[in-house]
């Protein structure tokens, strides 16, 4: 029962949060606005924190919450109900954790803006959604939460909405995170129509009794994943995140790195049954994955907007966790979920300060030796940069190279592409903290004299957060370097299934402990080195990016131009439809109009002609009923007024 | 008994505001209306959730004809009794803030309106369906005429003219239906289910069934009545037209096509699903490049009800139980975005989206309660246009999957041109006819937020209204084999 209780109250309470603030905005003082946010998050957290403790307890027992009925026709039985298992908790203690964090790190960065208020209301509404997205029982609860969130992104992306770009960015996420739902939905039609249910644990038991190769689980599973690919920044529909970055810093932690960009791999992990049962959505998978990190770390290696850099490496880095998933490696892809979630929210955080300090500055060739200003800024961040570039022993090291050992496994090309991609990684966030926080400052001498450090709201999320990049990685230290693999251990009961119906793809470690230890040094050497090469090329040689006007090589100018995908689909797409749209409005309806007419008068015209052959028999029949008929119903209809009204009263 | 009094009411309270005049007129329609939804929904915490017709009226009527006056309510009705008890009070004050000459004939008119549709929805007759399926284009037709914009004389005679040419085909099939009753004959609905046409003749009667209803939702392609004509009337007319009277259509396909001429269906009704999933894809796209607000919205709501009658057509319970629920839920969103257009244009002076911007600088309570209505429109999940949806697209993918596929590109256009409409109107820099924009006044926030709380209901616990018609859509069904 109290466990019960807490399912309730972890959603809630960001809720309620959320309606206090929004419906209080402009009248809840400035001073209450910030406890009021914090609350919900920090309460839900600790909820999440005894419900995990009762987990443990009582023996890691899955357990369900059912709360009322919410949609039932026919044999569709949608309940709203929560589960409560490993998969949700971990992501549970993710969302509400980071996410307190990071709402009181808002309360410092927003706390001068004039829609302060409507801001923390979002973010409590995203964390309501985001919350019933990890906690459903079933795909459609999933689909609120994700749908949901999809929402919040979209009005915090477009939270400064007088700025046309900004608006145009959110709607441009809001679309393409739609075209991934629609495949969503589908997937999720599919799975009733074949499984007879939506709840995970009918169709995750259903499952196990399908053969691998599965033609209907295949639908099933590349359906899902489109989904996926809107959500968690995937090609082709990972170009909406860049752009994304028009939201304040904060939402671009919460929301655009550490949460919900990860909502498709939750949902990859949650499907595992279905996702083991077909190989080559898995091949598919692997291919989009690798393709993605590769393409956004490439365009990272020469962004020059602090965030903007930031958006690609969370690309390029959901790149990795789908490329875990692709090999089964179901536990390595949630363990980069959770190390992802402390580094880039900090890293992202981080940006933040220096943004604040910077009135407002993004664009790093114009920073410079910030780290005499914002030393803590300075030091957590460049913890952060550690931890992504997977050197070790921070966190970002263990579970990158989780999933480049067992993609080794799986395939050798893949893993020195993925090593290649964690080189490009390594190189273009030591560029960014260098050309941030070292050498000599390129700003303005007004923004030079107000350089400050930010506020212990914004700082103490900081130094939480590079705590936890630095640790973070002892969670799942694996067997050839001593640890336990604590991690893999505790989620083992969720991939009982997938093992049951393709053992070989659980074939565990078959490397030995060598071998493991020399993959590790090599992806480690060659993070350290680009690190290196970074520092020559950023320090001791003082380069700084040309300029935007500059000539650039061709193949540097398409990287710097993002390989023109955005103009690509304008042209192949955009264009198209707005074509369509005003040559079905302007020539369309016309001959529609024209053609329908044209119809009628044939019709009648024929008719006409038929009934002379056929000497009047049917047609003129059926008007002269017609006619007849609708006369004598008048006719009846007046005259017997008063005693319809008679009948009436008896 | 209380059916009557439903149809009957508005009528009596309809002639009553006729006598009146101004102001009084007004209050008296408004008094009324809200009485009209008081019994309506009496009515329906009343009603019994079974297949059956209940508070009903039933006597001889032409007897020779063998033509009953009878009535009644059941699942099938329900929501739109409930639906046209709820916006029609919502309606007539809507208008409160625009001086309609000769206003008591215009509120009167209203009523009129109110009293044939509900006639319309409770009809057990097919000959008294007919009559108020006729009797309900009177009204609004001099709504739109006498009250309407500056085009709106060639623009309603079109619209006359489409309409009375679906209800000739209707009458011919109802009329035919009628011979083939047995023994003295019949008009009741329920007896036309118990026909066993051929199929050829359930062919030729589904098809006239099929355009007599197709036109007045409108489906694809006869629709090119229905932008003018949503542009060009009175924003009060817009609102009847767009919230009650195109649910007569999906009604009558739901009543008539579904159980008398199931096999006409099963010839026929993959090309009638086709048409209407042409129609969301057609009209979604051309919303897109709107710019006059009411228009797009006239667009967006041919684009949804072509969903409705593609979910009919999918012969399933989600399909019908999804067009059931979706026609309360649409009505109630597109009043909604139909008054906020109205109240933009009431203070901007224009509706046009380029000319339009920056508003929520000074209105909050119109930017909370315009975008919740647009996201019910966008059928986001815990609100009302989601279940709909839900169901709907379920039922036509369960149909066919490739069709299903195609009708959920409403999910992705829909948000394009509903996100681009709010940004153009409510986001950016204020324009020339933006800059002093006031907020909602005390009464229209009376419009807007009953209808806001309904979004929510039926998006957060739908089994509320599920549950009433559940019943009679599964006993429907029985009829298609």
């Amino acid at each position: 029962m109290q466990a019960e209780l807490l399912c309730i109250l972890i959603p809630l309470l960001p809720l309620l949060g959320f309606v206090a603030n929004g419906l209080g905005f402009r009248r809840v003082p400035a001073s209450l606005v910030g406890p009021l946010a914090v609350a919900g998050p920090v309460l839900s957290f600790l909820a999440v924190l005894s419900l995990f403790s009762n987990f443990r307890a009582g023996g890691n027992q899955p357990f369900k919450a059912l709360l009322f009925d919410w949609i039932s026709v026919a044999d569709l039985h949608i309940n709203f109900s929560f589960q409560i298992d490993q998969l949700s908790l971990i992501m549970l203690l993710v969302v509400t954790g980071v996410g307190s964090l990071i709402h009181l790190y808002s309360i410092g960065y927003m706390k001068h803006d004039e829609g302060y208020g409507k801001f923390m209301a979002f973010l409590n509404l995203f964390l309501f959604f985001m919350l019933l997205l990890v906690m459903g029982s079933n795909y459609v609860i999933m689909f609120i939460g994700w749908e949901g969130v999809g929402l919040c992104s979209y009005l915090l992306i477009g939270f400064w909405n007088t700025n046309t770009s900004y608006n145009n960015a959110a709607r441009k996420a809001f679309v393409m995170n739609r075209i991934g739902d629609l495949g969503f939905l589908l997937g999720i039609f599919l799975i009733f129509t074949t499984f007879g249910s939506v709840e995970y644990s009918d169709v995750f038991a259903s499952a196990t009794g399908m053969t691998i190769g599965d033609k209907t689980v295949l639908a099933i599973t590349l359906l899902l994943f489109v989904g996926a690919m809107g959500k968690s920044a995937q090609i082709p529909l990972y170009t909406w995140l860049p752009d994304a970055m028009a939201g304040p810093t904060p939402v671009s932690a919460l929301i655009h790195a550490a949460t919900m960009v990860t909502a498709g791999i939750y949902m990859v992990v949650r499907s595992n049954v279905l996702y083991t049962l077909s190989p080559l959505t898995l091949e598919i998978m692997g291919g989009i994955a690798m393709a993605t990190a590769l393409l956004a770390a490439s365009i990272g290696l020469l962004q020059n907007d602090i965030k903007k850099v930031l958006a690609y490496s969370t690309v390029s880095q959901l790149g990795y966790m789908f490329l875990g998933l692709s090999v089964a490696a179901y536990t390595g892809g949630m363990f980069h979920v959770l190390t992802h979630a402390f580094f880039k929210a900090l890293l992202f955080l981080g940006a933040g300060s220096v943004i604040h300090a910077m009135s407002d500055e993004q664009d790093i060739r114009n920073m410079g030796g910030l780290r005499k200003y914002l030393p803590i800024t300075f030091w957590t961040f460049l913890i952060g940069t550690i931890a992504i570039s997977g050197i070790p022993p921070f966190a970002g090291f263990f579970s990158k190279d989780e999933i480049l050992a067992h993609v080794w496994e799986h395939n050798k090309v893949l893993w020195a592409l993925g090593v290649l991609g964690s080189a490009m990684t390594s190189f273009y966030m030591f560029r960014l903290l260098f050309l941030t926080f070292f050498g000599e400052f390129r700003g303005t001498a007004e923004q030079k004299h107000h350089l400050h450090e930010s506020p212990l709201t914004m700082t103490l999320p900081l130094m939480v957060l590079a705590v936890l990049s630095v640790v973070g990685g002892l969670l799942n230290v694996p067997h050839a370097l001593g640890g336990h693999s604590a991690l893999a251990e505790f989620m083992a009961p969720l991939y009982a299934g997938s093992q049951q119906v393709n053992p070989a793809a659980f074939g565990g470690h078959t490397m030995g402990a060598s071998e493991e230890l020399m993959l590790m040094g090599i992806s480690a050497g060659v993070a350290l080195l680009s690190a290196i090469v970074a520092y020559v090329m950023y320090v001791r040689n003082a380069a700084v990016p040309a300029p935007d006007s500059a000539e650039r090589s061709l193949p540097a100018k398409v990287v710097y131009n993002k390989y023109y995908i955005d103009e690509f689909y304008e042209v192949l797409i955009v264009r198209p439809v707005r074509a369509l749209g005003d040559g079905l409005y302007s020539v369309g309806e016309f001959v529609v109009d024209g053609v329908v007419g044209a119809v009628a008068w044939l019709v009648r015209t024929v008719s006409g002609q038929l009934r002379l052959v056929q000497n009047g028999s049917i047609g003129s029949y059926v008007f002269a009923m017609v006619l007849s008929l609708a006369l004598i119903i008048a006719l009846r209809f007046f005259i017997n007024w008063t005693s319809v009204l008679g009948y009436l009263n008896i | 008994m209380l059916t009557l009094a439903l149809i009957f009411f508005p009528a009596v309270a309809a002639t009553v505001t006729l006598l009146l005049n101004g102001d009084s007129a007004k209050r008296f329609a408004l008094g009324a209306a809200l009485l009209e939804f008081l019994l309506a929904a009496y009515v329906i915490s009343q009603f019994i959730a079974t297949p059956e017709f209940q508070f009903g009226f039933d006597v001889p009527w032409i007897n020779v004809l063998g033509i009953r006056f009878s009535g009644g309510i059941d699942g099938i009705s329900i929501l739109l009794v409930l639906l046209t008890g709820l916006l029609v009070p919502l309606i007539v004050l809507s208008a409160f803030g625009q001086n309609y000459n000769r206003s008591a004939t215009f509120y009167a008119l209203i009523l009129y309106m109110q009293a044939a549709l509900m006639g319309v929805f409770t009809a057990r007759d097919a000959f008294l369906f007919y009559l108020f399926f006729e009797a309900a284009l009177i009204p609004v037709y001099f709504l739109a005429a006498l009250w309407g914009g500056a085009n709106r004389i060639p623009v309603t005679f079109k619209f006359f003219i489409y309409t009375i040419f679906g209800s000739l085909l209707m009458l011919v099939a109802l009329v035919y239906l009628y011979y083939q009753t047995p023994g003295l004959h019949s008009s009741a609905i329920a007896d036309f289910y118990k026909l066993n046409l051929t199929p050829a003749a359930q062919g030729w009667v589904f098809w006239a069934f099929f355009i007599a209803f197709a036109i007045k939702m409108p489906v694809f392609p006869f629709h090119t009545w229905q932008p003018d004509t949503y542009v060009e009337s009175p924003t009060p007319a817009t609102m009847l037209l767009a919230g009650i009277m195109l649910k007569m259509g999906v009604y009558g396909l739901i009543r008539f096509i579904l159980p008398i001429v199931p096999a006409g269906l099963d010839t026929w009704g993959m090309m009638a699903a086709v048409l209407s999933v042409i129609g969301i894809v057609y009209g979604s796209v051309i919303a897109i490049r709107q710019r006059d607000m009411k228009r797009l919205i006239a667009y967006s709501s041919f684009a949804h009800v072509g969903l409705m009658a593609a979910g009919v057509f999918s012969q399933t319970t989600y399909g019908v139980q999804g067009a059931l629920i979706q026609m309360l839920a649409h009505g109630i969103n597109v009043v909604g975005l139909f008054f906020v257009a109205e109240l933009i244009f009431d203070r901007a002076k224009t509706r046009q989206l380029d000319q339009l911007g920056g508003i929520t600088r000074t209105t909050p309570k119109l930017t909370v309660l315009f975008m919740i209505l647009m996201l019910g429109s966008v059928a986001l999940p815990l609100t009302n246009g989601f279940v709909g949806e839900f169901l709907l697209l379920k039922g036509v993918f369960d149909y066919n999957n490739y069709l299903g596929a195609l009708a959920g590109l409403t999910i992705i256009l829909g948000a394009v041109y509903m996100l681009r409409m709010f940004q153009k109107t409510m986001f950016g820099k204020p324009s020339n006819n933006t800059q002093s924009f006031a907020d909602l006044s005390t009464s229209e926030l009376w419009v807007l937020v009953p209808l806001v709380f309904f979004v929510f209901w039926m998006g957060l616990y739908p089994a509320s209204f599920l549950k009433l018609t559940e019943p009679a859509v599964t006993n429907l069904l029985r009829y298609i084999k």
